[in-house]
């Protein structure tokens, strides 16, 4: 039961659809980690700006995350605007590339970079275990969600788009 | 406890060297010619072409402003023994002022108002091919960003508070490598080596994070003679100040990506979605 323009606004979406996973990704990492500096750096102050048993790698990777991230929040949006712009924007896809993106960087920040790398933890409590386990529980439920709607937009693009081909 | 007397007394016979009348005119001289150069440039081009835009000139006159208060005046004396004040004119001079000035288009002015012969020549020069590897990214993000690693992780920079010419010479270096980097990532004026955006990007993140590390490096190993308070200042104030200017420089590149990928021709849209 599509009618003219649902059919031609599927055909924009799915010639996009790697673009909308993409924009998501990018912003939900982008987004997670602009979360992560004003909330637990700026405004709790649970995040130390260095913590003295940073390791090199930590302060190497620490940056390049944080340039990348700046980047990919702005880029990711321009994106979007980009996939409207070309009535493209297939909104399901999107969110899944953002909760996927949001929960990749969170699951690395709280398993390589706080852990390994040392970088800081979470919040310098006695407990900070507990952090750790809600943080990283979090981000495998983001990676989760993220990836079930991902894989759901992509069978339904390849049933219609075998309907399609029927016709 | 010494030594520290020691430098604070050269410092002190320093500023007042430059603080005397003649030297702060000679130091003040490049900006005021630049900024009447580009005025009067600018009222030329309006008289015989298109406007000159309004925005250009606000943008040259506090670009050129932000350098100056680096080089000059109140900041300029303080940056000598306050390393947030260093900081802060780091900021200005590296990051604002190059900015400004790359968006008030002076290529693009000095090449209407030049006669054909002489905007010739600079065309030449600006295709030739070492502008074409000094304006590489790559290139031009080493001259930058790895200019200051060498300035505040040597000696370079007690030696330069120390010597008036090499506290010149460091700060045209880090202005001019600062332009550098600028117009290889954004591309306001002509430019004719061009390389495409992914690969901007990937160099103007690797740059940025640079430039973030160092910061993070100067917040624990401040430069000698630096006291760890004003280097914690100092290093929070590169890092976020410069995630600010960043900001601009990532959002107009992406918005220049933006316009270059619009979709063009309506037909060859629907010819490719729909075959």
């Amino acid at each position: 039961m599509t009618t003219e323009k649902d059919h031609s606004n599927n055909a924009f979406r799915f010639a996009y659809s790697s673009r909308n996973l993409w924009s998501g990704f990018l912003f939900g990492l982008g987004l997670v980690a602009f979360f992560d500096e004003t909330v637990f750096h700026q405004l709790l102050h649970w995040h130390h700006f260095y913590d003295k048993s940073t390791t090199d790698m930590g302060l190497i990777s620490d940056g390049l995350f944080h340039a990348f991230s700046w980047f990919a929040t702005i880029g990711g949006l321009f994106m979007f605007a980009d996939l409207r712009r070309r009535n493209a924007l297939w909104l399901t896809r999107w969110w899944g590339g953002v909760l996927l993106g949001a929960g990749a960087f969170q699951l690395y920040d709280g398993t390589i970079q706080h852990k390994l790398m040392r970088i800081h933890q979470i919040r310098y409590v006695k407990n900070v275990l507990i952090y750790d386990l809600t943080w990283n529980i979090i981000a495998i439920a983001m990676i989760v969600a993220g990836a079930i709607l991902i894989v759901r937009t992509r069978h339904r693009q390849q049933q219609e788009e075998a309907i399609s081909h029927e016709h | 406890m010494n030594i520290n007397n020691h430098i604070h007394h050269g410092d002190g016979i320093h500023i007042y060297l430059a603080d005397g009348i003649v030297p702060q005119l000679l130091l003040a001289l490049p900006f005021v010619l630049a900024l009447v150069m580009y005025i009067l440039a600018a009222v030329v081009s309006s008289s015989r072409y298109k406007q000159w835009p309004l925005y250009r000139y606000a943008f040259w006159i506090f670009g050129i402003l932000c350098a100056a208060a680096t080089v000059v005046g109140p900041l300029a004396n303080r940056a000598h023994i306050d390393f947030t004040a260093h900081m802060i004119g780091h900021l200005l001079l590296g990051m604002l002022a190059p900015l400004l000035l790359v968006l008030a288009a002076p290529m693009t002015l000095a090449l209407r108002i030049l006669n054909v012969n002489s905007a010739r020549c600079l065309s030449r020069i600006l295709k030739s091919c070492p502008v074409r590897i000094l304006s590489d990214p790559i290139v031009a993000s080493l001259l930058n960003v790895g200019g200051l690693w060498v300035l505040y992780t040597t000696d370079l920079y007690v030696m330069m508070q120390q010597n008036i010419i090499l506290h010149v010479l460091v700060h045209i270096h880090v202005f001019f490598a600062s332009y550098l980097f600028t117009v290889s990532m954004i591309y306001i004026d002509p430019t004719p080596h061009r390389t495409n955006f992914v690969y901007r990007a990937i160099v103007l993140v690797i740059a940025l994070a640079g430039h973030g590390i160092l910061s993070k490096y100067i917040y624990v190993h401040p430069p000698s003679n630096v006291p760890i308070a004003q280097a914690e200042t100092g290093a929070l104030l590169m890092y976020y100040g410069g995630d600010a200017i960043d900001l601009v420089l990532i959002f107009i590149l992406c918005f220049q990506w933006f316009r270059a990928t619009r979709p063009r021709a309506s037909l060859s849209m629907s010819q490719s979605v729909n075959s």
